[in-house]
């Protein structure tokens, strides 16, 4: 999760911040995924022997996250790729500088 | 035969944008993307009008999708506390929407008309949704998808300044580690009470009554993330370059709407859930969100002095505003949420009417609206700079406007609580916002050049003006605005006493 803010933090290229944002929704997934561990805990499925089983319910929540996660590495690597047909450069600190030249 | 449609009206507001906007986003005509949508933004304020009738008669709605029982299933709530945005909501999304056309034909290629709306509406629906939902999951969803659909809107602004891709990839990079916070903080929330209906949450949460360290853990994580969302100082960064490079129609709906939703449901939060906890609480409120919201104040409109492009100025005025508002609601108690609420209202009507009228300014001028493009405007275009002047004049909270009605029960709600040195400071601020709009109207109308007059656009000026208008009408009939407010307030301190 912190190496996930790290490199979106740090990096200076926009790819890298999306993957980062990437890594760090995924360790945000998996933190809810093990709340959801129970014990000796089976898959939620209903048979005739009575077992302890882990909650479907992060589970399911999970799934919703994923897609939500999924649509917003889309949109910043489509915006990544419009960025770099705009600038021909996705290096944050190269199109700082192109800014600054044309803002004079 | 209508009647099944009423009887599901709290969720088809919500669910009909949703649905439309599947339906245009592919359809190559300039023109019905947009008739559709505004035919479907009817039909919501009819629904939105039925759910204020209903709530006049049982006061309180809760919608429970697919029939599941809260706390099982997902539920929506109606009641005192959000029907009044709901109300407000409904009427100025049509009102944008109206105004829209014109300015979307102009700043966007108009192939792209039938996507444009779909997303104009995606957004509307799931603002809608935020304001609606009853339950902390299913907040995240619709804040997500309110994100990535006014994100795509902003990108749209590349057509006219390339910048309009950083501002929307910085507003999605900073809102997605906003939500995933958010996400962080649900999660702690479930694990220990294992309910995410807000109802449930309270009756929940009030086993801990001690306080446990995951808890709070999770509500500060909470509430971090909707801070990033809802643009509340220090983590606005995202929000002056997003609303100042997307296209006009689409900076009129977020500045106007899209904050105030979250920042509604952020006060819903605090107040209705976390009031359990009253230590950790009165700690947030006095020790975060009030030196945050003074300093938001200060600092917001000291930025908006110094800003050259009139879009900015006011993007930068908005982080002032946002402050204001958190101000009223760090006081907890009812003057304080009230006059919050009031300045919500006041403030979508103010910022709305500025930012359509600046839009109009910038189609008209054909390039970013600086300071000195405005220059003899006040002549070349005096109908539109007539409802500008207003606006701003409201803004600064001069009397017989909305602003002032703001000004007077925040100053009321601040006496109160004896809090002389934020009443200084909101009225030196209010003062220092004469100065960056006395800017505009300098160059508007006090320039040595004289203008002939110029023909508007009657589609475009109606919109404003309906706004204008209002601005004056709720400036001196004020009781409906105040009315709602205090009924927000009501209910959300009964909630608290409970």
């Amino acid at each position: 999760m912190v190496g996930g803010l790290f490199i979106i933090i740090t990096s200076q290229n926009y790819l890298k911040k999306v993957v980062g944002l990437a890594i760090f929704q995924t360790a945000v997934f998996v933190f809810f995924v093990s709340l959801a561990k129970v014990l000796d805990g089976t898959a939620p499925i209903l048979t005739k022997m009575e077992n302890a089983y882990s909650n479907p319910l992060p589970h399911v929540l999970i799934l919703t996250a994923i897609v939500v996660g999924v649509a917003t590495s889309a949109l910043g690597l489509a915006l990544v790729l419009q960025i770099y047909r705009n600038y021909e450069t996705i290096e944050e600190k190269e199109i700082q500088s192109l800014e600054l030249k044309s803002d004079k | 035969m209508f009647d099944i449609f009423l009887d599901d009206a709290a969720a088809l507001v919500v669910v009909l944008p949703l649905l439309i906007s599947a339906i245009i986003a592919f359809m190559p005509s300039k023109i019905w993307p947009w008739i559709i949508s505004l035919v479907t933004l009817v039909l919501h304020l009819v629904l939105s009008l039925h759910l204020l009738k209903e709530i006049s008669i049982s006061g309180l709605i809760i919608y429970e999708f697919g029939n599941w029982e809260p706390p099982w299933g997902i539920s929506f709530k109606i009641d005192g506390v959000n029907i009044g945005l709901q109300l407000l909501f409904s009427i100025f999304v049509l009102i944008s929407t109206f105004y829209s056309r014109k300015i979307f034909l102009s700043e966007i290629d108009s192939r792209d008309s039938g996507k444009a709306y779909s997303l104009w509406l995606l957004a509307i629906g799931s603002l809608n949704g935020i304001i609606l939902t009853n339950d902390i999951f299913n907040l995240f969803v619709f804040l997500e998808i309110s994100a990535l659909a006014s994100i795509s809107l902003i990108a749209l602004g590349a057509g006219q300044n390339r910048k309009a891709l950083l501002a929307a990839f910085n507003y999605l990079i900073i809102g997605a580690i906003g939500a995933t916070f958010y996400v962080i903080g649900v999660g702690f929330a479930y694990a220990m009470t294992g309910t995410l209906n807000m109802n449930d949450l309270v009756i929940q949460l009030a086993q801990y009554s001690d306080g446990q360290l995951a808890i709070f853990a999770g509500m500060s994580f909470m509430l971090i993330g909707l801070m990033v969302k809802a643009a509340i100082f220090p983590v606005h960064i995202w929000l002056p370059p997003a609303y100042s490079y997307a296209p006009s129609a689409v900076s009129t709906l977020l500045a106007a709407l899209a904050t105030k939703t979250i920042l509604y449901f952020f006060v819903r939060l605090l107040y209705e859930v976390f009031i359990i906890y009253p230590s950790y609480l009165s700690l947030f409120l006095d020790f975060v969100l009030y030196p945050l919201s003074l300093l938001a104040i200060f600092i917001g409109t000291l930025i908006a002095i110094y800003q050259d492009d009139i879009k900015k100025l006011l993007a930068f005025s908005s982080i002032a505003q946002i402050g204001y508002i958190t101000l009223a609601f760090s006081l907890k108690d009812h003057s304080g949420i009230t006059s919050g609420f009031i300045h919500i209202f006041n403030h979508a009507l103010i910022k709305g009417g500025l930012f359509m009228a600046v839009g109009y300014f910038a189609i008209l001028y054909k390039d970013r609206v600086t300071l000195s493009s405005l220059r003899g405007f006040g002549y070349k275009y005096p109908i539109t700079s007539f409802a500008l002047l207003i606006c701003g004049l409201s803004l600064i909270g001069l009397p017989l406007t909305n602003g002032f009605i703001s000004k007077l029960y925040l100053f009321q709600a601040l006496y109160t609580n004896q809090m002389y040195f934020s009443i200084a400071l909101v009225a030196v601020s209010s003062a220092l916002a004469v100065a960056y709009f006395w800017k505009i109207v300098e160059q508007m109308w006090f320039s040595k050049i004289k203008f002939k007059s110029e023909k508007e656009d009657a589609y475009i000026y109606l919109p404003i003006w309906i706004i204008t208008v209002s601005i004056i009408f709720f400036g001196i009939y004020s009781s409906p605005i105040i009315e709602f407010s205090n009924l927000s307030a009501d209910y959300l301190i009964s909630g608290y006493q409970n």
